[in-house]
Parts: C-alpha cells; sequence; structure tokens
C-alpha cells in the first residue's frame, strides 16, 4: 500500500507517495535522487548509509522512509556551506586523506559530525569504538581517526 | 616555473566529490526507462537443474521479463572466458570448462546465477525472483580442494573428472632434493593459506542500456578495468563489435581485485537491456556479494626450506593445492602459478626452488586476484619458513635473513624473475630502528608481569609489480598484452586533459597522474585533469591490478609526453627563429640555447592552435599526442615489516601494539597517498591474520561466512595506527623510477603477524585467522603437551 510521508530534507520539505516498506535510504536515494547515502550491506553494519535524523546519526537502511515522517533529515549533500565550502570534518577528512575510494565516506563524516558535537577533544580509542558501526575497507582507518579527532578540533573552535 | 610537484604530499582533486556526496558510482546512475534486475540464485552448491517454472514471477506486478539458461543458450551467448591458459606437467593445456551466463542444467556453487528477472523496480525484481520454481535434484558436493581431489569425489565437470584444472610445476626438482638430501637444517611446515572474500563497500553493480538508433550498447559497471570487460564482452561472450559498445566505470567504490572480472551478471542485464529496449540495472546486496563475488587465497601448502649450518637457504621445496571454486574466473589460472610460484625466492639467494601446484574445482565461488594475488600466498610461505627456521637453528630472525640478502642486482632468480634493483638491508635496517626492536626484550619482561605473552615478527617481503612485459606474460600463457595506454590532450589555452586506460578506484589517480604531467609542464595541478573509466573517452586501457598504475600507465603518461614537448620544441624553433637542436625544455620552458630568449608552453600551445606563423610545411596544427607502453620488466617493490603483539593467555585476545612497515616503492610522486596505501593494505593483511576467514560447510557446502556478522572486516578498534616509511632504489626500467605501492601492506603483513604471535605463544605454527578461540586452544594444546 501507497502511503504519503513529508520530511524535511537538507533543509528543504519533501513529499512523496512511497510504498509503506520503502526504507528511509531508498526515499533518499531513488525518489529523492541524494545518491550521496549509500548502500553497503543488508545487516545495518557498515554504515554507509548514515544520515542524520533530528540532529543524531541514524542508519538510513534500517528504518522505513515512514518513521521519518516529519523530522529533519540531513545528508551528506546538505553538510557543506550553501557556497560550497566544507564542514570543519569534510575538511578535516580531505586534510589528514581519510578517504580513499569514497563510498564509505558519507557515512563516516555523518557519523563522525555527530560523534564530535559530544566529543570536542576525543581520544584515539574513544574515536575507533565510535566507528564501530562504519566500515572502511580501503584506509586501514588510520587517517579517518586522524581526520575525526581533526575535524572534532575543528568544529569545537568554529563554534 | 611551477613548483616541484613530484614528492609533494598534495591534496587529492577528488576529495570534494566524494566528500560532498557528488560522486557517481554505477548504482547512483539511473537512465531513462530504467528498469531493474535480480538473479535467482542456486540455493545448493551441487544439484541438476529439472525445470524451472517462471510462470509466477512472469505474472508478478511490475515484472517485464524472466530469462533462464535457456534464453541464453538459445541466444548462442557465450561462456566466460578465462584469459589466461596454464600448461599442465604433461604438456597438456588446463581444463577450461564453460562457465554459462546463467546456469545450463547444472548449478555448481552456491550463488550460481540459475535466472534474471527484469521489473519496474528493484523490490518487485526481488519479490518476483522468490517466486521463479526451480526444481532441483541435489547432487553430493565438495569444498575443500584435498577432498576434490580424492577418489570418489563428486565431479563437477564432465572435462575434469579428477576436479583437477591443472598440475603445473616449476624449478629443477631432481637438483632441490639433491640439496635436501645433503642439507645440515630443513625446515618444514604445513599450511592453509585461508580463503578470503574482498569485501569492496560498494557492491557489485551493472547497467546496461541498448541504443536501437545506432545499434549501439552502453554498459555502467563497477570494474577496474573498462577495456578488458568490453573486449572480453564483445569478442567472447557476445559476439558483437567493439565500437558498438560502450563501458563505462566512473566512480568505483573500492576493488581489491574482485571488479576486475567479466562477471555474467555484466553480460546478462547489458543483453536484457537489447531485448527489452530499455536499460536493465542490477546491484548486489551484500549477501549477494559475498557469495558471488569472486573470493581469494584458498591455498593448501606444504613447505620445507633446506640451510647449511650457518643459516644459509640451499634450497626450498613447495607443494600447494589451489582452490578455484566452481569456474575458472577471468585470472583465476595465473594466480596460483605465475603470480605465486614466481615470486618463492623473495629477498634471498635461495639457489634451488621448486613448486608444484595443482588447482582444483570444488563446489564454491569462482576463487580469483584479491589483493597481492598469489603475492601473499608466496610471502607466507617464505617468511613463515625464515622465520621458523631462525628459531629452530636459534638464530635472530633479522640475522638469518641478512645473511642471506640479494645484495648484487640485477638478479636472476631460478623462479624465472629479473630483479633489477632493490636494498633490502636499508628497509630492514629501517624497520628495525622504527619499531625499536632493542626495547622489545624490556617491553616482553613488562608484560609478563602483566600476565600477558608479547612476541615480535618479522616479515621482508618483495612483489613483482607492473604487470606485465606482454611477450613474457604471452609465452607464459597469458591471452592478453599487458601494455598501458595514455593520451595528452592540451587545449589552445594550455590547460590539459589527460586521458589513461588504468583506472582508480580509490588510489588517487586524479591527483597522482595529475602531478606526474603538471611538474613536467611546470603547470598549476588545477590546470590538468585525468579522465579514466570511459571506453568511448580513452582510447585503450588495460586497467588497474597488481599495482601496475603508476608504473605502466603512468610510463604510457610520460611517452605521450616526451611527444608533446618534442613537438612543442619545433613549434617554438620556429616562434624564436632558432634550430631545433638550439632549443631547451625545462618544465613549462623553452629557451635557445646561449641567448634570452624563451617562449612558455602555453605559447606554444596556443600556436598550435591558432597556427597564424606556424611552420606548417613541417607539422601539423594541434597539440594532443598518445602514446602506448610495454613495460621491459616487472618492477619489484619490497620491504620489511616488524610486527609486536601482546596476547591475553585467558582469553586468547591478540593486540597488535606496534606495526611498522618499510617499504621501497622506487619513486614515490604523493606520500600521502602511498601512505594511505599502505595503510589500507595493512589492514587487509592483518584482516587475513587476525579476523577473516571464508568458511563453507563441509557437508552441504553452504557459505557459513556469508555477512559482514559472520565474516569479520576489520574495524577500527582492531587495529593499531600504523608506523610507516619508505626508502627509495629507483626503478631502472621506467622514467618514473616507480614501482608500485597498492599491494604491499596485503603481501607482507600477515607472515609478519603470524611470525609476532606464534613466537608469543611458542608454538610452531597456528592457523589463521587467529582468533581469541584459534589462540586459546593453541595455548591449552602446548599446556596439555
Amino acid at each position: 500500500m501507497a502511503v504519503r510521508i513529508s520530511m524535511k530534507v537538507n533543509g528543504k520539505p519533501a513529499s512523496a507517495e512511497v510504498e509503506e516498506r520503502t526504507l528511509l535510504v531508498t526515499f533518499l536515494r531513488e525518489t529523492l535522487r541524494l545518491t550521496g547515502t549509500h548502500v553497503g550491506c543488508d545487516t545495518a553494519q557498515c554504515g554507509a548509509c548514515t544520515v542524520h535524523m533530528n540532529g543524531r546519526a541514524v542508519k538510513s537502511c534500517s528504518m522505513v522512509a515512514m518513521q521519518a515522517e516529519g523530522a529533519d533529515i540531513l545528508t551528506i549533500e546538505g553538510v557543506a556551506k550553501a557556497d560550497g565550502t566544507l564542514h570543519p570534518m569534510q575538511a578535516a577528512f580531505k586534510e589528514h586523506h581519510g578517504l580513499q575510494c569514497g563510498f564509505c565516506t558519507p557515512g563516516m563524516v555523518m557519523n563522525a559530525i555527530d560523534f564530535a558535537k559530544g566529543n570536542a577533544n576525543p581520544s584515539e580509542q574513544q574515536i575507533r569504538e565510535a566507528l564501530d558501526g562504519n566500515l572502511c575497507r580501503c584506509t586501514g582507518y588510520h587517517n579517518i581517526v586522524k581526520a575525526i579527532a581533526a575535524g572534532a578540533k575543528a568544529m569545537a573552535a568554529g563554534s | 616555473m611551477g613548483e616541484a610537484l613530484i614528492g609533494a604530499r598534495i591534496q587529492r582533486k577528488e576529495d570534494y566529490r566524494f566528500l560532498t556526496g557528488a560522486g557517481q558510482y554505477t548504482d547512483d546512475v539511473t537512465l531513462p526507462g530504467q528498469t531493474h534486475a535480480a538473479f535467482v540464485r542456486s540455493p545448493h552448491a551441487h544439484a541438476r537443474i529439472k525445470s524451472i517454472d517462471i510462470s509466477k514471477a512472469k505474472a508478478a506486478e511490475g515484472v517485464l521479463a524472466v530469462y533462464t539458461g535457456d534464453d541464453v543458450a538459445a541466444a548462442k551467448l557465450g561462456g566466460l572466458p578465462c584469459g589466461w591458459l596454464i600448461t599442465d606437467v604433461n604438456g597438456q593445456p588446463m581444463k577450461e570448462p564453460p562457465h554459462p551466463v546463467l546456469a545450463q542444467g547444472k548449478v555448481r556453487y552456491v550463488g550460481d546465477q540459475v535466472a534474471l528477472v527484469v521489473a519496474e523496480t528493484q523490490a518487485q525484481a526481488r519479490d518476483a525472483a522468490e517466486l521463479v520454481e526451480v526444481d532441483y535434484e541435489t547432487l553430493p558436493a565438495v569444498v575443500d580442494a584435498m577432498k576434490a581431489r580424492a577418489k570418489g569425489a563428486p565431479a563437477l565437470h564432465e572435462i575434469a573428472p579428477d576436479n583437477t584444472c591443472y598440475v603445473w610445476a616449476i624449478g629443477d626438482k631432481g637438483a632441490v632434493d639433491a640439496a635436501f638430501a645433503k642439507a645440515a637444517h630443513v625446515t618444514k611446515l604445513e599450511f592453509v593459506n585461508n580463503r578470503l572474500i574482498p569485501n569492496a563497500i560498494e557492491p557489485r553493480a551493472a547497467n546496461g542500456s541498448f541504443s536501437r538508433a545506432d545499434d549501439s550498447y552502453t554498459l555502467y559497471v563497477a570494474n577496474q578495468n573498462p577495456h578488458v570487460e568490453r573486449l572480453l564482452m564483445t569478442a567472447f561472450v557476445m559476439g558483437l563489435p567493439e565500437h558498438k559498445v560502450r563501458v563505462v566505470a566512473g566512480d568505483v567504490g573500492g576493488g581489491f581485485g574482485s571488479k576486475i572480472y567479466l562477471y555474467g551478471e555484466d553480460v546478462a542485464v547489458t543483453w536484457a537491456a537489447k531485448q527489452l529496449n530499455r536499460p536493465v540495472k542490477w546491484t548486489a546486496d551484500r549477501s549477494e556479494s559475498y557469495v558471488s563475488d569472486a573470493h581469494g587465497r584458498d591455498h593448501q601448502t606444504v613447505a620445507e626450506l633446506a640451510l647449511d649450518k650457518d643459516g644459509k637457504f640451499l634450497a626450498m621445496r613447495v607443494k600447494t593445492t589451489a582452490n578455484l571454486g566452481a569456474y575458472l574466473s577471468t585470472f583465476a589460472s595465473c594466480v596460483p602459478t605465475i603470480l605465486y610460484a614466481t615470486l618463492l625466492a623473495g629477498q634471498y639467494t635461495t639457489p634451488l626452488i621448486h613448486c608444484e601446484v595443482t588447482s582444483v574445482f570444488t563446489n564454491t565461488a569462482p576463487v580469483d586476484a584479491y589483493r597481492g594475488a598469489g603475492r601473499p600466498e608466496a610471502t607466507y610461505v617464505v617468511e613463515r619458513l625464515v622465520e621458523t627456521a631462525a628459531r629452530e637453528m636459534k638464530i635472530d630472525p633479522a640475522e638469518i635473513r641478512r645473511r642471506n640478502f640479494i645484495r648484487t642486482f640485477p638478479y636472476q632468480t631460478p623462479v624465472a624473475l629479473l630483479y633489477d634493483i632493490g636494498n633490502y638491508d636499508a628497509t630492514l635496517d629501517a624497520a628495525i630502528k622504527m619499531a625499536d626492536v632493542a626495547g622489545y626484550a624490556s617491553r616482553k619482561e613488562e608484560s609478563a608481569r602483566r600476565g600477558k605473552l608479547r612476541g615480535l615478527g618479522y616479515a621482508a617481503y618483495i612483489e613483482a609489480c607492473g604487470i606485465a612485459p606482454s611477450a613474457v606474460a604471452g609465452s607464459l600463457g597469458a591471452r592478453a598484452g599487458l601494455f598501458e595506454a595514455g593520451e595528452i590532450r592540451v587545449h589552445p589555452t594550455g590547460s590539459v586533459t589527460v586521458f589513461t586506460g588504468s583506472h582508480a578506484h580509490g588510489q588517487g589517480h586524479e591527483t597522482t597522474f595529475a602531478q606526474v604531467v603538471a611538474d613536467r609542464l611546470g603547470m598549476a595541478i588545477e590546470n590538468v585533469d585525468i579522465v579514466h573509466g570511459d571506453t568511448s573517452k580513452v582510447l585503450f586501457g588495460m586497467g588497474t591490478y597488481g599495482s601496475r598504475s603508476i608504473a605502466v600507465g603512468g610510463t604510457a603518461i610520460m611517452k605521450a609526453l616526451d611527444k608533446i614537448i618534442a613537438k612543442g620544441k619545433k613549434i617554438a624553433a620556429h616562434l624564436m627563429e632558432a634550430a631545433e637542436t638550439d632549443v631547451e625544455y625545462d618544465r613549462g620552458v623553452y629557451t635557445v640555447k646561449g641567448t634570452d630568449k624563451k617562449k612558455m608552453f602555453g605559447e606554444v600551445a596556443f600556436a598550435a592552435y591558432v597556427p597564424h606563423n606556424y611552420p606548417h610545411d613541417k607539422l601539423e596544427p594541434g597539440l594532443n599526442e598518445n602514446a602506448f607502453y610495454d613495460p621491459s620488466n616487472f618492477t619489484f617493490p619490497a620491504g620489511s615489516y616488524v610486527c609486536e603483539v601482546e596476547v591475553d593467555p585467558d582469553t586468547g585476545t591478540t593486540k597488535i601494539e606496534r606495526f611498522t612497515a618499510v617499504d621501497d616503492f622506487g619513486k614515490i610522486i604523493n606520500p600521502m597517498i602511498v601512505d594511505g596505501q599502505v595503510h589500507g593494505g595493512l589492514a587487509q593483511g592483518i584482516g587475513q591474520a587476525l579476523t577473516e576467514g571464508c568458511s563453507y560447510d563441509d557437508a552441504s557446502g553452504q557459505l557459513v561466512t556469508g555477512s559482514f556478522m559472520d565474516y569479520c572486516i576489520p574495524r577500527a578498534d582492531d587495529l593499531p595506527s600504523f608506523q610507516v616509511d619508505t626508502r627509495e632504489t629507483p626503478c631502472t626500467h621506467n622514467p618514473l623510477g616507480v614501482k608500485g605501492c597498492g599491494e604491499a601492506g596485503a603481501i607482507g603483513a600477515p607472515a609478519a603477524l603470524m611470525n609476532a604471535i606464534t613466537d608469543a605463544l611458542g608454538v610452531k605454527d597456528l592457523p589463521m585467522p587467529a582468533t581469541p578461540q584459534t589462540v586459546w586452544r593453541a595455548l591449552q594444546n602446548r599446556k596439555a603437551a
């Protein structure tokens, strides 16, 4: 059965008729064509689909779109400033070579931003533990960890 | 003149799009009229297909078509080809059973494609795939390569009743046996090199379309070598002219080997697109990736090293049984032979080596190259043997390596390769210093005080990269050339677009290659763009695998640059009214010897496109050149890794305390990117040794490790931060002096880690992955013994 859903995505209202079983990630990718949010697994392990719902990182593959009814969704496409300037966390990933193929990157960045909001000066171990739900096969996490440490500091300095 | 760009830590040009969600991976491409595909896959490891009833699926909502093996047979689609012919010890060609696009009468592994369902949406296609009713007669299955060779084992293919694809050997067996008979010491190990599942985070995907307007196909596909994909698909499977097929592999989310190959799904969606006259897209879910991507490794090996009383290596004898899976994947046959046994000399002067490899079909997913491809397996053999021999003979493991290092180059190994250059002492010495081996003893004591077991292990690896001199590869059975192509298009106002046959899926070529070109042309890197991954744009390409891109693809670009600069010299000579022989070029500036006359590269480019004052009698206008480069030898990256672990004897948990890697990749273009490649390789190598192991159930042939919850790729808190550094001996036979860096970490890490864990436990050997359970059991067994 089709249902009508409405939410705010990257600051703009988004509304569509979708099948009840439509996942949030499918709504974002297929209906809204926001393809920066990726799907890397089917068991909620890899975190490539991570977006923010009402300011908190969630895995958009693990909830149906209906659950986001009325919510404020932020995807990777909405993270940089309107003029294209990268968010401090995005800039830190670039600066520290925290990405290679780029496929896990949107999810990493979304999770990292949420994590850094509550951890302005995280230890390496805290960062590694915070990445429990995000898999990367390219970087060995070494530079992702460095990027998140630097990004968290930059976010704290900027706020 | 710009600043020197070669050797600079320049941030990546590709990052902005990846960081803002603007990457375009295959599944991100949606074409007008897009349809979606799902594959019906075999739930059995081995079964005869008695019948397939597609009626319910065909009638389901949104379904456009259901195709089975009968349809592809009627369409005369050929089987998937193998790109490397291995000749048996008896002089016979390897057995090449048919590898159909959709199963023909029989399925041979869990995940084998049986039918293709196309529907308006992905959900409809997947729902309808559930409605395809296949009546199977199950057959006994065999998943273990040794068991598949046993008498009475179920045979997968008619042409190989003993499941043996080939028995292949290299080296002088008689001389090796004689050396063993005289040896003061022999070290022997028997082990399994565990089967791995590559797991690029982007699952495989393919989106085929057809245009009746010009009778042409376009395939968007997550692939590492689009021209090879096209060549194999058109010439060997679909019988299409190449110029009517465009293959686009844009942004690709990691490959690690698994996206080199031509897969049946790629062919099926391309073919179906013409039948339906609509684009057909298929994207694997992770569960599908686990069962259907080509796997890696899976060797069972008996290895022996003969030494004299001083620890000098006299000979090596290796016998390996390699599991190829159910069918021959694109390069499956060369991985456990040409890419494996030829590396068994390692960094050492071992004068005599014999290796025999038996490659076997089993009811498992096809096995092919995975990061390192043969070379990690070889390094594991050599470095586990060397470390074990050192322990048995009570020689320091670094010292036994030094006693055997090759120090004179070029060096001809007994297993076909000719090393051009290296300095193995330099990397070993640097690694020992960086790892603070001097302080190890006190750290071990400190661990012991806390009831923990500390261990130290080395691995000194070598790899052969830059594959390959085509003539050599051809003489060894390759059915393709292995050169690379590049094209430089200089635009009228002096900026440059470079087209390369190499393919980046995380390696950062858009930056590294631009550094090379911008440096030579003396321009800002922003003025150089790299284009790859589209057969309609790039003239040709053999693609990226085997750490070949900068050594072969980069050299092709350098050759094209030579032509650009040479033509520019003629134009500059004309503009400056000088003899061409008097004109000199250095990073963007043409000068006339002994004068202050000069012309900038941009002025020369402009003259080539606005040829008002131009040597029309001698030169064509324009500035666009291409080059093909076929290397004269492999390159030989090498390095030394030192791993220090602490094992908790109560839980069997291994913690990597330090991991130090010092590599010699020759000249380095972008150290930031090189470090990143090493980190990623190390993570995969550590994964193999510590957490990853593909497992099939022996009786049923079901894949037991079929998700991220059962097959553990390393997470951030499984890994340490790494200590990496490099030493440089420039490659002698390419103009950049480069060797390649993509696989090193995955090649050297497993042996270093297992050497460290066995040292900590005081055991001779331990199977990979060294999970807490495996380690704990080994400790209990040692206590009991």
